[in-house]
């Protein structure tokens, strides 16, 4: 029958089909199997594992145990303290010599030194090089000669740069800069070998450095397997055989390999365990401040916005939002309500102040109407906040501030949200300042300093000031504050900076995000960092 | 037969632009992939100019569009911004989905058309309800609910499972996901192959095979179920295409690095490159197994010629 031998022929293909497609299986170690390896779950990186082109948290968490630099954060205090530098010096907060200590080489015996530096980060700043990271080294001199803002550079290395021998090299800023050494301990400044230059697709695939760690194997998208590097010269070696980072795409689905024991270690859990998370995990849940804050930035470059008087009604908002009720309903205290412009990670000798924002940032329904009545209401009579809703509860939240300010107002919906679908869309609207209301603005430090959470977001002109704030009084201070020598000084005059932004709002801080990790009872020792980075190198396997 | 096969594969071409075309509009609407590279921070301009003139992304959108249809008639699907080529993507993801895939259709086709022949020629009666019953909550449940459910029973509960599939994805670790995939069109394949047995099962054919005395088995396969497959195939068919594009949620469940996958990322990273890649392939999935279901009209149903 014709019929049926073509039938037959249809039922073979799929069953070769289905026979060479299942040629691929084959034997995989999993998660919390072989001793003294820890397994984590992991997101695929964004941009290449190259030091001066990481600027997100996965990529940097790889970073974080393949490289050390010259200064290092400390994971519990978040103080930068000398790592590779033996010291850096300076007389005019302006001109730096860096000394290296002796004895570190990459993992593949190539002793770092002081060119391994000056080549990364004539690199990391090199225009042609396409790196994300180039303007945290705009402050050297030279750095427009590789790094113009048109057209083709005209040196491939900064004329602030020099080195003197391979332990020392000398350092010229463009301005003073009492602080810039601090700002060292962020790994776009990471040293990099020979390798990288010479066969840069190979160190890319398999990357080599000078921190406790290398790489054993990396599969682009899936994971990455880290080994302890026995060699490794520096102090804080490796209390663990190694990690295996897998990458997941959904925090969910990691959580639920870490409870029925596939997984030792989540740095993130999803927001729909937290109710569930004490009881599965008891005291191996971490919830702790980290550098990040989230603020409602105002649209200055909008006229309805910045005319007189409109700083009231800007308060009025802030203190027409319930932040205490929307961080246990909405994110069960894993943030803490805002008090001020900056994070609690940096402590207090770091320049954190719970009083900084004071009463503005205070719940108090009444006060907010009479303040947003005194400062000719809101403009238009509506309000719509913005955010990307693709991550992180916005949605919800935004929600929630929203039904908030309408029940302080009492006068309908008056606020609005808009959700924008992608983060890409929501930065293109930002970034093109197209907002015409409050926005959503998140702000992860790059550096355990206050310089960096006041600066880069409100200085007239600066780089993510996208609500252009711009106020002579704030940047003076800004200005004293980094001529200052005297870090204590220079702390209380950022501070003072940050009064004026409680009198002017141009930004609503609205609550600390904290980092969230848990674990399995094969571990011990287990900590974040001020980044909510588990510190890896320090994690015991039982 | 031969002419009408090249008839049909000619009429991809023009499907296959309109909807390359599509897609690409469609993602460079999502807005600028470029300033979502740089975080919470500001892009700095000199850089994200260089990215962009790098990723033609500087050049009207209809050039982008002609650039981007040379380079993959070169084979070069270009770039993620991972600095992965997409075709090392697709390499790698295509054939852990079109696995996925296999599993699910093999259920369909199993669980689905047996269940729908009992259901089919015991109608009206307590099994023929069940299945309605069974099919219609089958078919008002999401995905991503039963998916979550079954990974934590069979996952977490009772252990009998990973509740993962490992990178490699080996079948016997799809079988889970393979169900939770199947399952909605399961149960429409069921109420498919019931209707269309039920209907069939009283026709003239059926009855003269029964009277000729043939036994009952051999009438229900032969005569019978052939006739009756014709829609279920159809929907079988074009479902290849659909489980291929519609794995994200079960993927995103079952943490499988496939087409899913990618796609996600894709279109959550702005990467043009990636999700009109991806698409274009599925597109094409999706008018091969079009065409292989109009030809497999001819092996059910002789009746059936092509010209």
């Amino acid at each position: 029958m014709r019929g049926a031998t073509h039938a037959k022929w249809a039922a073979c293909a799929v069953a070769v089909a289905l026979a060479a497609t299942a040629c691929g299986g084959g034997s995989d170690s999993g998660g919390g199997g072989e001793a003294g390896i820890i397994s984590s779950s992991w997101g695929d990186p964004q941009n290449p594992l190259e030091p001066a082109n990481t600027n997100e948290v996965q990529g940097g968490k790889v970073l974080d145990m393949l490289f050390r630099g010259l200064k290092r954060y400390d994971p519990e205090t978040g103080e930068a303290k000398n790592m590779l530098a033996e010291s850096i010096q300076t007389t005019d907060s302006q001109n730096f010599t860096v000394t290296l200590k002796d004895g570190w080489k990459f993992s593949n015996d190539e002793p770092v030194t002081a060119q391994s530096f000056v080549d990364a980060w004539n690199y990391g700043a090199d225009v042609r090089n396409k790196q994300n990271n180039s303007p945290f080294f705009s402050d050297i001199v030279g750095y427009d000669d590789v790094h113009p803002a048109s057209g083709e550079p005209k040196s491939k290395t900064m004329s602030g740069l020099v080195v003197k021998d391979p332990k020392t090299f000398t350092v010229a800023l463009k301005d003073k800069f009492s602080t810039w050494p601090e700002t060292l301990g962020y790994q776009a400044f990471s040293p990099l070998p020979k390798a990288f230059f010479t066969d840069h697709t190979a160190w890319l695939d398999k990357p080599i450095g000078n921190g406790p760690y290398t790489v054993d194997s990396y599969t682009k998208g899936t994971g990455m397997k880290l080994r302890k590097w026995d060699a490794y010269p520096g102090e804080d070696k490796a209390q663990n055989g190694g990690v295996d980072l897998k990458v997941y795409t959904d925090n969910n689905t990691a959580y639920t390999d870490l409870i029925s024991g596939n997984l030792d270690l989540v740095d993130d859990v999803p927001a729909q365990q937290l109710k569930n998370v004490k009881n599965d995990l008891g005291d191996r849940y971490i919830n702790q401040p980290a550098l990040i804050i989230q603020t409602l930035t105002f649209p200055l470059y909008d006229p309805q916005w910045s005319k007189p008087g409109t700083e009231k009604v800007r308060q009025g908002i802030s203190r027409a939002i319930n932040r205490d009720e929307i961080t246990q309903q909405i994110f069960r205290e894993t943030r803490t309500p805002a008090k001020d412009w900056t994070s609690p990670a940096l402590g207090e000798k770091g320049g954190f102040s719970a009083t900084a924002c004071g009463d503005a940032c205070v719940y108090d329904p009444a006060e907010a109407k009479k303040l947003i009545q005194e400062g000719g209401g809101l403009p238009g009579g509506k309000v719509t906040l913005t955010s990307n809703v693709d991550t992180g509860s916005h949605r919800d939240w935004m929600d929630a501030v929203c039904n908030s300010v309408n029940n302080a107002l009492g006068e309908g919906p008056v606020c609005t949200v808009n959700p924008v679908g992608t983060f890409a869309d929501f930065r293109n609207q930002q970034s093109s300042y197209k907002l015409t209301g409050p926005f959503r603005s998140g702000w992860q430090a790059d550096y355990p300093l206050i310089q960096n959470f006041l600066q880069p977001l409100y200085y007239t002109g600066a780089s993510s000031n996208y609500g252009k704030f711009s106020n002579k009084e704030f940047d003076d201070l800004v200005d004293q504050a980094n001529r200052e020598s005297d870090p204590a000084k220079a702390i209380a005059s950022f501070q003072e900076s940050e009064k004026i932004l409680a009198e002017q709002m141009p930004s609503i801080p609205l609550w600390y995000q904290n980092g969230s990790a848990g674990y399995s009872e094969r571990l011990e020792d287990v900590s974040l960092n001020q980044f909510s980075v588990p510190v890896y190198d320090q994690i015991k396997v039982i | 037969m031969g002419r009408y096969v090249i008839r049909r594969l000619l009429q991809m071409i023009p499907v296959f632009i309109g909807s390359t075309f599509l897609i690409f509009f469609m993602v460079y609407a999502l807005g600028d992939p470029v300033a979502a590279l740089f975080g919470d921070k500001a892009p700095d301009p000199a850089t994200a100019a260089r990215i962009r003139k790098d990723l033609y992304l500087d050049q009207p959108l209809w050039k982008q569009y002609l650039h981007y249809m040379g380079q993959i008639f070169k084979g070069d699907f270009g770039t993620a911004f991972n600095g992965q080529s997409v075709t090392e993507l697709m390499a790698s993801a295509f054939p852990v989905t079109l696995r996925l895939t296999l599993v699910a259709i093999f259920f369909e086709i199993v669980i689905g058309i047996t269940l729908g022949v009992i259901s089919g020629l015991r109608r009206g009666k307590s099994v023929d309800t069940s299945v309605l019953v069974l099919t219609l909550v089958v078919i008002s449940v999401p995905t991503f609910v039963t998916g979550y459910l079954l990974q934590y029973l069979f996952g977490v509960k009772w252990g009998w499972v990973r509740p993962t599939v490992s990178p490699d994805a080996p079948l016997n670790e799809l079988i889970l996901p393979g169900i939770v995939l199947a399952l909605v069109s399961l149960a429409y394949v069921t109420r498919l192959s019931r209707t269309s047995i039920a209907e069939n099962v009283k026709a003239d054919y059926v009855r003269t095979a029964t009277a000729k005395g043939l036994p009952r088995s051999r009438v229900v396969t032969r005569h019978l179920l052939r006739n009756s497959l014709i829609p279920v195939v159809t929907f079988i068919g074009t479902d290849i295409g659909a489980l291929m594009g519609g794995a994200i949620v079960t993927e995103r469940i079952f943490n499988i690095h496939g087409v899913g996958y990618q796609l996600y990322q894709g279109i959550l990273r702005n990467n043009s490159p990636t999700v009109v890649g991806f698409v274009t392939i599925l597109v094409i999935v999706f008018l091969l197994a079009n065409l292989l279901v109009d030809l497999l009209y001819a092996v059910l149903d002789p009746r059936i010629r092509y010209a």
